[in-house]
């Protein structure tokens, strides 16, 4: 072989080495299936585990809507985003201009028209936090980038304001948001009832998962989110303007927010101004749990969470106070980054 | 005489309370590899991030094909022409190899003859094309690093350090990848390993105390023993 004038020669030794191996972390998708089978012979019934089961995974799948877009945010912009309930809020009571003008669509008994007036508030919401998040993101974030304690301040702040907000415009009572009609009841597998909203939840969930893995890993827009998470100064390197970029994941994770908000609303069926507030803690667990930045590692660690979360308030009430911080002193102890670490520069 | 395609001229540059370059001087002529040679902490990595406009200069002027670009921002300098490839590499390891120099072309798909090329020089990346950038080893990550800057015609390289770390076959690589790049890129080297770009570099700068000491013709440096040990001292032994 030619060493000096022929450039395939250039890098001759590494070409011959075996291929490296494409380390595929596995370990912690088994958590989930691992955790409810482990479930089963400690509920003891298997129709109450179904039940318990699916009502974890729906709920997970409502804190991974809300949290999917914090952990982005984090990921990228380095920014600790306190105030994220308060999109959360904001979509929920966003999505009474809809619903509640609107209560004869919600209380027909077509699910069409259920669909309809869901989808129309689902709209609204993400349309306005999303707006809500571009405020936010240039008012708010952008003096106190690069500054974690100011970032904490001034986003829980933020918090306070959208709260007082909500206050002033909706008033202080509670707001009853009943499902729509169609929405309503169970379906029966054997012994077991799952509810429909469940199922549906489980449903929008997972969808967004799938859009989020198929924007992020097959998209440019994806591949320089995930290239900006890990080295943002080399995307800037690279001719891209990630400011930009920041914007528009901000704006995005808000309106994933918003739309948690109006799942998790459709969910208690009721709306106080602390919706987000009360969020707000579990959603941190989570993108904790899964590894600051990870997509993958926040849907994971919201299915445990809920699931721990079921399982316990099932089977020692007093413990289900206390066991997701249990769940993620037990995570951590395990993978001090969280799940799936996000590298960084 | 060659036309000057990047000038800087009484760079200051400040991080924090630091004041690393102190009035660099520099011309980088349009064709050919310009190595700047420097010890540890001389700022030769601060010249190539104030170049980037990662760190902008406090004072100073930097040129670069007539325009002005002191106070431009990272993405535009890298939009007018210039690429970078960091002493860290700054590759994002999540991603593959393809998907990492797919980024890089900012035309939108990769010309596949310049790929060719390219694996010509680099026919691991070939091998690891749908391999995690992550995975790979040091010498080849900075393939992908080197490949990225090259993935479209550039009109200046800024290269920190290729050889840091690694093996000797694979810094004889590079060097045959060098020689070949320089007839159609415009590099600036920096560098520390004398040996490696005594027989590469046709023009040469080295760096002091955040200012350029000297700049000349590397034949001239590479000629000269107490040229090269009054302005290189021990870090040339270190290194040799």
């Amino acid at each position: 072989m030619n060493t000096t004038t022929s450039p395939a020669a250039a890098a001759g030794a590494p070409v011959d080495a075996a291929l490296p191996k494409v380390r595929v972390d596995y370990l912690p998708l088994l958590l989930v299936p691992v955790m409810a089978l482990v479930m089963l012979p400690l509920v003891g019934s298997f129709p109450t585990w179904v039940t318990l089961t699916f009502a974890g995974l729906a709920m997970g799948m409502m804190i991974f809507i809300m949290a999917s877009g914090l952990t982005l945010i984090f990921g990228l912009m380095d920014v600790l985003n306190f105030g994220h309930g308060a999109f959360v809020s904001v979509g929920a009571f966003t999505a009474t201009f809809v619903l509640l003008p609107m209560k004869g669509w919600m209380e027909a008994d077509s699910a069409l028209m259920n669909l309809a007036v869901v989808g129309l508030a689902i709209l609204l919401a993400m349309l306005v936090t999303g707006l809500l998040g571009w405020a936010f993101e240039r008012i708010i974030i952008r003096p106190v980038y690069g500054l974690h304690l100011k970032q904490i301040l001034i986003t829980m702040g933020g918090m306070i304001v959208a709260e007082q907000l909500i206050h002033v415009i909706w008033g202080a009572e509670q707001i009853p948001l009943p499902l729509p009609e169609t929405f309503r009841g169970a379906f029966i597998l054997g012994d077991a009832a799952v509810e429909k909203y469940r199922l549906i939840a489980v449903a929008v969930g997972l969808t967004v998962f799938l859009t989020m893995f198929l924007v992020l890993n097959r998209t440019k827009v994806g591949l320089l989110i995930r290239a900006g998470v890990e080295n943002g100064e080399m995307v800037e390197a690279l001719g891209y303007r990630i400011r930009r970029l920041f914007v528009g994941v901000f704006m995005a994770g808000s309106a994933l927010a918003g739309l948690g908000g109006v799942m998790w609303g459709l969910y208690k069926e009721t709306l106080t101004a602390a919706i987000g507030g009360e969020t707000t803690v579990l959603v941190f667990i989570v993108i904790i749990i899964g590894g600051l930045g990870s997509v993958g590692g926040c849907f994971i660690g919201a299915l445990l969470v809920a699931l721990t979360a079921n399982y316990a308030g099932f089977l020692a009430p007093k413990v289900a106070l206390v066991s997701d911080i249990l769940l993620m002193v037990a995570v951590l102890l395990w993978r001090p980054r969280g799940l799936y670490p996000v590298a960084k520069r | 005489m060659s036309e000057i395609l990047l000038k800087l001229e009484g760079v200051h540059t400040h991080i924090g309370q630091y004041h690393i370059l102190q009035g660099v001087d520099l011309e980088v002529p349009k064709g050919g590899l310009t190595v700047l040679l420097g010890r540890n902490g001389a700022g030769k990595t601060t010249t190539l991030r104030t170049i980037m406009g990662m760190w902008h200069a406090s004072r100073g002027k930097v040129s670069f094909a007539g325009d002005d670009i002191t106070a431009a921002a990272t993405p535009d300098i890298s939009c007018a022409g210039i690429a970078y490839v960091p002493e860290s590499m700054g590759i994002f390891s999540d991603l593959t190899v393809r998907e990492n120099l797919y980024l890089a072309a900012r035309a939108g798909e990769m010309d596949t003859a310049r790929l060719e090329w390219i694996f010509g020089f680099f026919p691991a990346l070939k091998k690891f094309w749908n391999f995690p950038a992550g995975n790979l080893s040091g010498g080849q990550k900075q393939m992908v690093a080197i490949a990225r800057a090259i993935v479209e015609p550039r009109r200046l390289l800024l290269i920190d350090e290729p050889t840091k770390g690694l093996a000797p076959a694979i810094i004889q690589g590079m060097i045959t990848a060098f020689r070949e790049l320089k007839e159609t890129e415009t590099i600036l080297l920096v560098e520390q390993n004398f040996n490696f770009v005594c027989s590469l570099g046709d023009t040469v700068a080295v760096m002091d105390g955040g200012r350029i000491v000297h700049a000349g013709m590397m034949a001239d440096l590479a000629a000269d023993q107490e040229l090269q040990q009054k302005l290189l001292g021990l870090s040339l032994h270190v290194h040799q």
